[in-house]
Formats: structure tokens, C-alpha cells, sequence
């Protein structure tokens, strides 16, 4: 029970999210309407992305200085989990897209930042299922996955400033910091990060170690 | 003595990588059907541009001119560094393996497959201009930036291309991987060499021209600091 008091914490910190994130005061703007209440459910699942992306490279470099089985599960599953937060925030921002800027895909830079960000990860799934042998899987498919998150680091934050975009932030427009986002809103978007960061990383816990005892039962038949 | 030892290192890498290179060189010379090949392909692609447009110069618009260059560019870059790995057979990895380190390597393929690059986009672009036509105003702007796309090219598809050669079917997965990796050099790209072609102030083009030197040196370094795990297997 001591061990698992984050697992608690997420799943109340989830609650209060869409609880609060539907049912509280929202500050009226133009065109936003009520949809800025998507604040709580988009922005999060990129915070959350990078962070689980940044967990997966960070096991993938420990599988090339210490090999086990661990790290590379640990590696990959936290891969596919980064891909479901990345594919859920571009349906989301998809979705508020078309309420606030009229169309699903505009040809804002982000979008087209996270779409190519998603088709790396795509290949680092086709690369792992191309080798047969455990070993050689691993650490050529650790050896992809570092270089293109220092590949994909300039797409996801030098990119989008250099061109217009119109996500808040970028090419002249305010960021929701300087002016929107206030203590409302706050009250609700930090811990709705934490909340959806934490489940990613209780679902990468759950998969890994049911990964490892499979691996462990094939290894004993 | 910590300090000679490094410089006695780096000298013997030095001479490590000019071999390598002149190995690649004289081994191209001999089997002159890969050049020639590469040489072909660049001559057919624009040409079948060339017949698809029309057979009429100069209709391309400047955007248009710009990205069909860059993608044919790509596509030769894709094919053309695709062998730097698979050619080679088994036995002489194994004697690379045990005479030379693998940071000469990778360092001597990036240097090797930039010229080849560099020779095969000037003759592609020379060749590309001559039949489309020319509508660039600041050929030398425009020819650093070819230079540059040589060098971003084939650092980034150098490394891709010794992941691929690992796998079983390593010319699909050659272009699965590298795709996503190059998109964003190729956008710096396209939009550098359209502000050479409206010939606008060069002072245009200074943040995509330091974008483009910095993931170079970001992909040269991870190649370096990561070829040796791929090397072991």
C-alpha cells in the first residue's frame, strides 16, 4: 500500500480533473468559448508524451551501458505508450482545432511537428519487429530510438518558432501564460498534467512487468 | 602525458579516416557501375520530370521548381547512401572490425558519402536547371545551401542507413526510417533555397543556415558517441 500511494494519487487527481475540468468556472473568451476547457485534456497529453518519451530514451541509453532484459521492455513499452498520449493529444487538438481555427488540420507547424514526431516512433515499432534475435532487437532498435529523439528534439521546440504558427505562444501569438491562462484555470491544469503523467507511467508499469514475467515463463516451458 | 596520448589519438584517428576514405574512393573507381548507376538515376529522374511536365521549360512555378528538385535530391540521397553499409560483405567488416576503431568509421562513411552527395546534387542540380529551367537569383546562396543538404543528408542517412543494414529487408526499412528523421532538414532546406531563388538579403536566411549547422553537429555527435554499439553486433 505504501508503494502504491501514486497510483492513488492519480487516480484522484484524474477524478478532480474531468470532475472540476467540466463543472467549474471557465473564463469567457471570444471564440474559445467553453472549449478552453480542452486545456485540461490536450495540453497534458504532450507534457505527458515528452516526459514518457524522455523515460524511454533515458532506458534505452541504460540498455546499451547495462544490457538486461528490463531496460529494453522498459524502453519499448514506454515507446508505445508515448505513442498513445501523442495520437490522443493530436485527436484532441484535432478536434478543438476545427471549433477554434475552423479546420481538423490547418498546416499549423505543430501539428505537422507532432505528426512527423509520431511516424519516428511508427518506424522504431517496424524496425523492433524486423530483427528475430532478442539481443540484436534491442540494441540496434535502443540504438534508433536515441538518435531520432535527438533528431525529433529541434522539430518539437525550435521548428514551430521559426515559422508562424497558431498555437498560443508561437509567430507573434500571446501565450496562454501572459494573459488567459489564470488562477482558474491553473487550479485545475497542474494537476491535471500530474494526473494524466502518472498514468501514463502506472500503464508503462503494468505492461513492462507483465512483459517480463511472460518473457520469464517462456524462457521456464 | 594525458595530453600526448590524446593528441597521439586523435592523429591516429586522423590517419584512421583519410585511409577509410581513400579506400571508399579507390574501391568506387574500380567498380565504376555504383557511380555510374547513381549518375543514371539522377539523369532519368530529372528527365522523367522533365517528360511529365510537359516537355516545356520554364512552366514550373519558383515553389514547385524548388521542391521537386529537393525531393529528387532526397530520393538519390535515399538510394545512393542506402549501400554505404549493405555493400559491403562480411569478411571485410570482420577485418575492419579488427584493425580500426569505429569512431574512424562512421566519420570516414559521413566524409566519404558528403562528397559523393555533394558531386551527385551539383550534377543534379546543373542538369535539373538545364532542362526545367533556371529561375534561381543567388546561385551561390543557393549552392550553400545544396552544400548544406549534402552535409545534413548524409550524416543523418549515413547512421540510418548502418541501422538498416542490420535488418532483414533494410531497403524498405532504409526509407521508413530516415523519412521522418530528414523532414525537418528538408523544410530548413526548401525554405532557404527559396529565399536564395527570390534573391532576397542573405541575412534572410542566417536562422535557417545556423538550424541547419546545429543538427548537423547534433547528428554527427550522436552518430559518433552511438555507431560503436551498432558496430559490436
Amino acid at each position: 500500500m505504501k508503494k502504491n500511494w501514486w497510483k492513488i494519487l492519480a487516480v484522484a487527481l484524474l477524478v478532480y480533473t474531468v470532475v472540476a475540468g467540466m463543472l467549474t468556472d471557465v473564463p469567457r473568451l471570444a471564440i474559445l468559448n467553453e472549449t478552453i476547457r480542452n486545456l485540461y485534456f490536450h495540453v497534458p497529453m504532450w507534457f505527458g508524451m515528452i516526459l514518457i518519451l524522455l523515460t524511454s530514451v533515458v532506458y534505452s541509453i541504460l540498455y546499451l551501458r547495462n544490457p538486461s532484459v528490463k531496460n529494453d521492455v522498459i524502453a519499448y513499452e514506454a515507446a508505445k505508450v508515448g505513442i498513445l498520449f501523442g495520437v490522443l493529444g493530436i485527436v484532441t487538438g484535432m478536434e478543438w482545432a476545427k471549433f477554434t481555427w475552423g479546420e481538423y488540420w490547418s498546416n499549423d507547424p505543430k501539428q505537422n511537428a507532432s505528426a512527423i514526431g509520431l511516424l519516428i516512433y511508427f518506424a522504431y515499432l517496424v524496425l523492433r519487429s524486423s530483427f528475430s534475435e532478442q539481443q540484436q532487437r534491442a540494441r540496434i532498435s535502443a540504438v534508433y530510438n536515441i538518435f531520432a529523439f535527438a533528431a525529433l528534439i529541434p522539430l518539437l521546440f525550435i521548428l514551430p518558432r521559426l515559422t508562424d504558427s497558431l498555437h498560443p505562444g508561437n509567430g507573434g501569438n500571446p501565450g496562454f501564460n501572459t494573459y488567459d491562462l489564470d488562477s482558474r484555470l491553473r487550479m485545475v491544469f497542474y494537476p491535471a498534467v500530474l494526473g494524466w503523467t502518472l498514468l501514463g507511467f502506472w500503464i508503462i508499469n503494468v505492461k513492462s512487468r507483465l512483459e517480463i514475467l511472460r518473457q520469464r515463463l517462456y524462457e521456464t516451458v | 602525458m594525458c595530453l600526448t596520448f590524446a593528441v597521439k589519438g586523435t592523429n591516429v584517428l586522423l590517419k584512421e579516416i583519410l585511409y577509410l576514405i581513400q579506400k571508399d574512393l579507390v574501391l568506387e573507381w574500380r567498380q565504376k557501375y555504383a557511380l555510374n548507376g547513381m549518375l543514371l538515376y539522377v539523369g532519368s529522374v530529372v528527365f522523367i520530370c522533365y517528360l511529365s511536365f510537359g516537355m516545356r521549360p520554364n512552366i514550373l512555378v519558383p515553389p514547385v521548381w524548388n521542391a521537386l528538385l529537393w525531393i529528387i535530391l532526397l530520393f538519390v540521397s535515399v538510394n545512393a547512401i542506402a549501400k554505404s553499409f549493405m555493400q559491403e560483405n562480411r569478411g571485410r567488416l570482420l577485418y575492419f572490425y579488427s584493425i580500426v576503431s569505429p569512431q574512424g568509421i562512421i566519420l570516414a562513411k559521413i566524409i566519404y558519402n558528403t562528397l559523393l552527395m555533394l558531386l551527385l546534387a551539383i550534377i543534379c542540380f546543373v542538369f535539373y536547371g538545364f532542362v526545367l529551367g533556371n529561375p534561381v537569383e543567388d546561385v551561390p546562396m543557393f549552392l550553400l545551401s545544396i552544400l548544406l543538404g549534402a552535409v545534413g543528408f548524409s550524416t543523418s542517412l549515413t547512421m540510418i542507413s548502418s541501422i538498416a543494414s542490420k535488418a532483414a529487408n533494410s531497403s524498405t526499412l532504409m526509407a521508413i526510417l530516415s523519412f521522418p528523421v530528414i523532414v525537418p532538414m528538408l523544410l530548413m532546406l526548401i525554405k532557404m533555397s527559396k529565399n536564395a531563388m527570390d534573391g532576397l538579403d542573405r541575412s534572410a536566411s542566417l536562422d535557417e543556415l545556423l538550424t541547419l549547422l546545429a543538427i548537423n553537429m547534433i547528428v554527427v555527435t550522436v552518430s559518433y558517441i552511438l555507431f560503436p554499439y551498432l558496430w559490436r553486433s
